[in-house]
């Protein structure tokens, strides 16, 4: 029963979850996305401290049963698990625990998230994994789908799907994404939940509650006939039926082992004695065990994707791709109040990155602000109407702000390149990014004989609509710099 | 209203018949029985009428080379890259000849050049004298204003014809204005200071012209002054082209105060005895896609008549209309022309007072009036201009303009079609947002449309739209 439960609730919580990050639709988002804000990471970044409650009571009462229904991450690895399970029966052994990687590992990720070394915060969180996973590798396939189906209603007047644009928006996110996905699946594939039970920092701080929670797994010793089947079923390897023990800091409360159990020797429910916590001589760091964070590097080197180009129609002039500009400080969006803010909150999950409809937020490559979204304009610009990645943010890295609030966020300001800029260089008039700033700050002015812009940067929010419809190519004539801390009026 | 249901009644019984006949004659004349076409026409010969100046026989429909089908299908509109379909354009001069048409109408400019080579290919096949080749003098570039430019020009025609004369050449687009020149001075500078003129009329004493006209778009100062010099006998125009359709003939001023409306350009000519060579007898197809309250109207009249019958009847009814010029891409729209005018049922004075009631509805969609020519093309900031009015014109004419002030039950559909609409008819770089307004396409355009503030205009509705 408790099986059957669980595999219900983890499945009903990877599919949203999935269809939150593939942006099936922006319903989902409006409907399910508190998916994404009830994971335990994202909601001690926001300091949600009604679901860090809920998580820590529920974890109290029922034990780790976050990490088997609530976690993408999680529920993933099952996956992979239940799949080698399908060839190969009982082949799982007790491990005694690895507290000393747990703990250094935990003491290391909780350092860097108060320091704020994101890159590997970022890389360690099981939630905003699984989030690049989905976002990098399974959206572009999705989004073939969906061209598809465009393409196919196009020609029938229906008005469901619209194309959009399958663009890889950074190289080392996918390369990152591919190795954590290769390694999880790896991992998951030979030994069930290792990362979960090792690596985990949300894992590992579970683990300290569900020691002592009200709900645990625990042995019949006089109905036990010592068969060792839940034992070799549990993908935790958190018990050792030779001495009728569970170890709770690693059980995941997935009821595997109660399904096995011939003899109706394992109950879930609340145990009257404190069983005697498992202590049992480390053994040496076997195989398996090694992070999959070393793996990060080596596979860097070995994914050359080339990007798609837009395609040009030979009656037509030739539109050449914009370049995005080096801009001394990256853009933040408008919700994400300062660079700092958003470094300190950001797991890189990239649901921003993917809820974004006009092509906007991509992936940092900045070392210190790895994977954390960065505005750029080559494609679109922020449009005004529009605060998807606030309203999609768990982590309170974006937070929530209306369409009206929007217009009074600073998130940059515009300089003009006066050797790119086409009255000057193309003989013409233009004042195209006149007339299209949403605030008006932009005015075109008399300059060495033609009309030129002229940028009043109190009044102008970095929404890069001048960027992006600028007609020079491939460098526009007039760019965003970031605001180091978004200015409000 | 039972009147109504009587006419209606009669000429449903008259429409069989006369499919009926048709078929029979068809049958009778062991020919290719027209597909598709059905109703009252199509059951004779075609029409012709006589060119005082040569006495040519021409017939009522011709030939317009300027939207020949490609290999990659469609037209070069729809892919611009392709080669013209060589085999397709034979097969349907083909067919155009042997159904009485003998007209053909190109231009160096058309197809993106490859126009009368093509039609070159296609004719030559036929005898020299079962057909008229109309082509132009055309005036796109400045570099070609000169004596010499202009001279090669016309002999390049002839080879790319595999012709040593042309029946009708024209001075092409005339009243065209320059960027900052009026019709005036671009035509004197065109064909005046260089003395081309003069050496067309030479070459019109030697043979080689046998028709010299011009077509006209814009500027009335210049037909006004060319027909003057016709009365004062300074130069004698054998032929006019003009734009001439039941929309424009009252309605072209209202469109566009600076054009002139089809009725004055028309009596004009035919008061002076000058044929009328009519273009644009569908406006760039718009008068054949109409919304479908305005289709129902026609069709209720007149069951199984397709739009565009109207437009062609129409056209060639005015006696002093020459030929009328239909830019045929396919071969059903060839054999339904071809049947339109075989014989043509001339417009009666019942008839023009409804297509009047017509054109004031067409007038009332307020559809930017492109033509889709191509002439503004390409625009060197990258837009797709004539996809860019055809996707906002189609969706007036299906009805399908959602009102971001005063939205109905259907907006949030109506603005989901137009916009997703948008994005696949235009790529996004091509779009109206992106017209910078260097106005470099100004002059370009026959219809004389104010490209960037309709570009403009277009991009506000979508930004609307889009923040709704």
């Amino acid at each position: 029963m408790l099986k059957k439960i669980r595999t219900i609730l983890a499945i009903v919580m990877l599919v949203l979850v999935t269809l939150l990050f593939l942006g099936v639709s922006w319903r989902i988002n409006l409907w399910f996305g508190f998916v994404a804000k009830i994971q335990f990471l994202p909601a001690v970044l926001s300091f949600n401290v009604v679901v860090l409650i809920l998580l820590l009571l529920l974890t109290l009462l029922f034990g780790r049963i976050y990490c088997s229904v609530i976690c993408p991450l999680g529920i993933m690895q099952d996956c992979f698990s239940w799949l080698h399970g399908k060839f190969k029966k009982n082949r799982f052994s007790f491990s005694p625990e690895k507290k000393c990687l747990r703990y250094i590992v935990l003491a290391l990720f909780v350092i860097m998230l108060v320091v704020g070394v994101t890159p590997v915060t970022t890389l360690l969180a099981p939630y905003s994994a699984y989030g690049r996973i989905v976002n990098t590798l399974f959206k572009p396939l999705y989004e073939m789908l969906n061209n598809a189906l465009a393409h196919y209603e196009a020609q029938h007047n229906l008005y469901h799907f619209s194309e959009v644009e399958i663009w890889m928006r950074s190289v080392t996110t996918f390369v990152v994404a591919i190795v954590t996905l290769l390694a999880l699946a790896v991992l998951a594939w030979r030994h069930g939940r290792t990362y979960c039970n090792t690596i985990c920092p949300v894992g590992t701080f579970l683990s300290f509650i569900s020691r002592f929670s009200l709900l645990k797994v625990s042995f019949d010793k006089d109905a036990c006939k010592q068969c060792g089947l839940c034992e070799k079923n549990c993908k935790a390897s958190a018990i050792d039926f030779k001495n009728c023990k569970v170890d709770y800091s690693r059980c995941v409360v997935c009821g595997d082992c109660l399904e096995k159990c011939k003899f109706d020797a394992l109950h879930y429910g609340r145990v009257s004695k404190a069983p005697v916590a498992v202590e049992e001589k480390a053994e040496t760091v076997d195989e398996g065990r090694r992070s999959f964070l070393l793996g990060a590097g080596l596979m860097t080197a070995t994914v050359a994707m080339a990007q798609p180009k837009v395609k040009v129609d030979g009656g037509l002039a030739v539109i050449e791709d914009k370049v995005a500009p080096e801009r001394k400080t990256p853009i933040t969006p408008p919700g994400s109040i300062s660079a700092q803010n958003m470094q300190h909150h950001c797991t890189a999950c990239q649901l921003c990155v993917s809820a974004c409809p006009n092509h906007v937020l991509r992936p940092s490559k900045s070392l210190m602000t790895f994977m954390q979204p960065e505005m750029s304009f080559e494609r679109g610009y922020c449009r005004p109407e529009c605060t998807r990645c606030s309203q999609v943010c768990p982590t309170g890295a974006i937070r929530p702000i209306t369409p009206e609030q929007k217009t009074e966020v600073h998130a940059g300001y515009a300089v003009w390149l006066k050797e790119n800029c086409i009255p000057l260089t193309d003989k013409v008039s233009c004042g195209n990014c006149a007339r299209h700033c949403p605030t008006g700050a932009i005015q075109m002015v008399d300059y060495e004989g033609a009309k030129v812009p002229s940028i009043d940067t109190a009044k102008c929010i970095g929404c890069g609509a001048c960027e992006n419809l600028c007609p020079a190519r491939p460098f526009s004539a007039i760019y965003v710099e970031g605001n180091v801390m978004h200015h409000l009026q | 209203m039972n009147s109504t249901m009587d006419r209606r009644e009669f000429i449903k019984h008259i429409g069989g018949a006369a499919m009926a006949a048709s078929l029979l004659a068809a049958c009778k004349k062991n020919d290719t029985p027209a597909p598709g076409v059905s109703g009252l026409d199509g059951n004779g010969s075609m029409t012709y009428r006589t060119n005082p100046n040569t006495n040519d026989k021409v017939s009522l429909l011709g030939y317009g080379m300027m939207r020949l089908p490609v290999e990659a299908g469609g037209t070069m509109r729809e892919n611009p890259d392709s080669p013209i379909n060589q085999e397709l354009v034979n097969q349907q001069v083909d067919y155009a000849l042997e159904h009485g048409v003998n007209y053909f109408d190109t231009s160096p400019a058309y197809c993106q050049g490859k126009s009368e080579g093509s039609t070159g290919i296609a004719l030559s096949r036929h005898p020299r004298d079962r057909y008229f080749i109309a082509t132009k003098l055309s005036n796109f570039s400045p570099a070609t204003w000169s004596r010499q430019a202009s001279i090669e020009m016309f002999e390049k025609s002839l080879k790319e014809l595999r012709t040593n004369y042309v029946d009708y050449l024209l001075l092409h687009g005339i009243g065209m204005v320059g960027e900052d020149m009026d019709g005036i001075e671009v035509f004197n500078k065109r064909y005046m200071g260089n003395g081309v003129l003069d050496w067309l009329v030479e070459q019109k004493k030697s043979g080689r012209i046998r028709n010299l006209g011009f077509s006209y778009h814009g500027d009335i100062k210049v037909f006004d002054m060319l027909l003057k010099w016709h009365d004062e006998g300074r130069y004698h125009w054998d032929f006019a082209q003009i734009e001439l359709n039941y929309l424009d003939w009252h309605y072209a001023d209202e469109i566009n105060p600076r054009n002139t409306d089809a009725e004055y350009l028309y009596m004009e000519l035919h008061k002076r005895g000058i044929p009328a060579v009519i273009m644009e007898p569908l406006l760039g197809g718009r008068l054949g896609t109409l919304p479908d309250y305005i289709v129902k109207r026609m069709q209720e009249r007149e069951p199984q008549t397709p739009p565009a019958r109207w437009a062609f009847r129409y056209a060639g009814t005015p006696e002093g209309v020459l030929t009328v010029l239909s830019g045929m891409s396919y071969m059903e729209h060839l054999v339904e022309n071809v049947a339109t005018y075989s014989p043509l049922r001339p417009i009666t004075e019942d008839e023009n007072t409804f297509l009047m009631q017509i054109a004031d509805e067409v007038y009332n969609l307020k559809n930017i009036p492109c033509t889709a020519c191509s002439y503004c093309m390409p625009c060197p900031y990258g837009l797709d201009i004539p996809t860019i009015f055809s996707h906002y014109n189609k969706c007036i004419s299906e009805g399908n303009m959602p009102n971001p002030e005063h939205p109905t039950a259907t907006y949030k559909k109506a603005r989901r079609a137009f916009l997703i609409g948008y994005d696949r008819s235009v790529p996004k770089l091509r779009q109206a947002s992106h017209c910078i307004g260097c106005n470099q396409c100004l002059s370009h355009c026959p219809q004389r449309i104010n490209i960037p503030e309709e570009m403009r205009r277009i991009d506000e509705y979508v930004e609307q739209l889009k923040r709704s």
